[in-house]
């Protein structure tokens, strides 16, 4: 194994007082990624000294809110908007909020929303 | 204070090495605020894993980029190995840290060839450009590839070196590193390149490490951290350090980059002096089942993959960050108060890779 990686699973109103607890202790944010399931999974990575952890949240696809880290992390802006744009979940208290318009790809987005004629599709 | 205008700078844009685009809000010649966007190239490759197995999704990161091709074969490679418990035999470790290093010495002289080019000297450019083309030559001889190696595979490599074949190579490699040494040396003492890049686009350790920067962005600013420290593929077997510099500003930089290919060149011929005989593969039986976050090395900083595989052939999910995103936030925060004209210049300082950004 190269590296142990400790994954932490969390409910989103335990965010931000872990991330300001990581914040503290010196970690780094390495990263936010988003994984659709049923429902939205976004895992927080940190790392100190390579040290890895990662913080799991699951958002519920219907009612798709999480709350920025931005307060804490200035550099989580490009990866909340990044989740914004390409998920379409809601991130409240962005610090540089790009207002779905970080991402201009060609293609209709975000992913995750139904839109006329898929069922059709299906 | 003068009248705020907002200038759209790039995707396609004559100073820009990639399709990145920006709003540059100024006053005057100064910019006050950068607003980047993405999105123009994008190829949603992430979304193939509903179509290709695990194994080809190998070859599907490989065409993540055309310059860091290999590490993304790498990466990918190494996150199905760790969910899958494969043990990647030492002759492929060592391979694989070759051939790496092969990719970085590359991609390093791609950039500061750009860099000469940002700073008008166009010899230089030509010279960086010329010794790239016989590392090219050296990665087509052992791989078959100039720009896509195809080498790396899940279990291990595709090729091996032989004996004859390496010896050749590291003879050919000391002539080029003289070479590089003569390119080196203008990097580092001519008046023309100081004179563009310093002072420019400083950020502090302290800002590096709050904006999240990776890589040589990060490492030119005083910041060591170097991803191959992990060991992954040969290198905890090598004896390395991470290169940094301390003034933070584009000079340190492209002479991080600058005594990177150096260190590559050292890397290399560690490793073969070191490398074991032995096969270069294993079987690879059944299917990833679990989830593991593999990182490494890139030249231009730490990438990361997200690899979820559900027990059949096909993953669940794959998910790349790669290091120009993590830079993104950095190159915003270093743009906000410079003069107009040194704009493409801190842009190139990160060395953007849109093509990784937009996968």
């Amino acid at each position: 194994m190269i590296e142990k990686q400790e994954t932490i699973s969390i409910t989103i109103g335990e965010l931000l007082e872990k991330v300001c607890r990581l914040a503290g202790e010196g970690y780094r944010l390495v990263q936010i990624g988003c994984t659709r399931l049923d429902s939205f999974q976004v895992d927080y990575t940190f790392d100190k000294d390579y040290r890895f952890l990662n913080l799991r949240v699951l958002v519920p696809a219907d009612k798709a809110v999480i709350p920025s880290i931005t307060g804490v992390y200035w550099c989580a802006f490009t990866y909340e908007n990044e989740i914004h744009d390409l998920f379409g979940i809601e991130v409240k208290n962005l610090n540089i909020d790009y207002a779905g318009n970080f991402y201009r790809i060609a293609v209709e987005a975000p992913f995750n929303v139904s839109r006329p004629g898929d069922e059709e599709k299906e | 204070m003068g009248k705020r205008t907002v200038i759209p700078f790039g995707p396609q844009h004559p100073v820009l090495p990639e399709p990145i685009h920006l709003d540059l809000a100024i006053e005057d010649e100064r910019v006050v605020e950068a607003i980047p966007s993405l999105g123009f190239v994008h190829r949603g490759l992430e979304l193939l894993v509903e179509k290709m197995d695990f194994q080809e999704m190998v070859f599907v990161a490989e065409r993540i980029c055309g310059i860091c091709s290999f590490m993304h074969g790498l990466g990918c490679s190494l996150g199905i190995e760790e969910i899958m418990g494969i043990e990647v035999p030492e002759r492929a470790r060592y391979l694989r840290t070759i051939w790496s290093e092969l990719s970085r010495i590359h991609s390093h002289l791609l950039w500061l060839g750009l860099a000469a080019d940002a700073a008008g000297f166009e010899s230089l450019f030509t010279h960086s450009w010329r010794v790239r083309e016989k590392i090219l030559d050296i990665a087509e001889e052992t791989t078959g590839g100039r720009v896509i190696f195809g080498a790396c595979k899940v279990g291990g490599t595709r090729r091996d070196i032989d004996g004859e074949t390496l010896v050749r190579v590291l003879g050919r490699m000391k002539d080029i590193e003289a070479d590089y040494r003569s390119i080196a040396a203008v990097f580092r003492d001519d008046y023309s390149m100081r004179h563009r890049f310093s002072g420019v686009g400083v950020m502090s350790r302290e800002e590096a490490r709050e904006l999240g920067a990776v890589g040589p962005t990060a490492r030119g600013s005083g910041i060591a951290r170097d991803t191959r420290e992990l060991g992954y593929a040969a290198y905890g077997g090598l004896d390395f350090e991470p290169v940094i510099e301390d003034a933070g500003d584009c000079y340190a930089r492209c002479m991080v980059r600058v005594r990177e290919v150096h260190q590559s060149f050292d890397l290399i011929r560690q490793a073969a002096a070191k490398i074991p005989g032995g096969p270069v593969e294993v079987k690879v039986k059944g299917f990833p089942e679990g989830e593991y976050f593999s990182r490494l090395e890139q030249p231009r900083g730490e990438v990361i993959y997200y690899i979820r595989g559900n027990g059949t052939k096909f993953l669940d999910r794959f998910r790349v960050r790669t290091p120009t995103f993590a830079n993104i936030g950095p190159m915003v925060k270093m743009l906000a108060g410079c003069e107009l004209a040194d704009v493409p210049v801190i842009v190139l300082s990160i060395d953007p890779c849109i093509s990784c950004a937009e996968r």
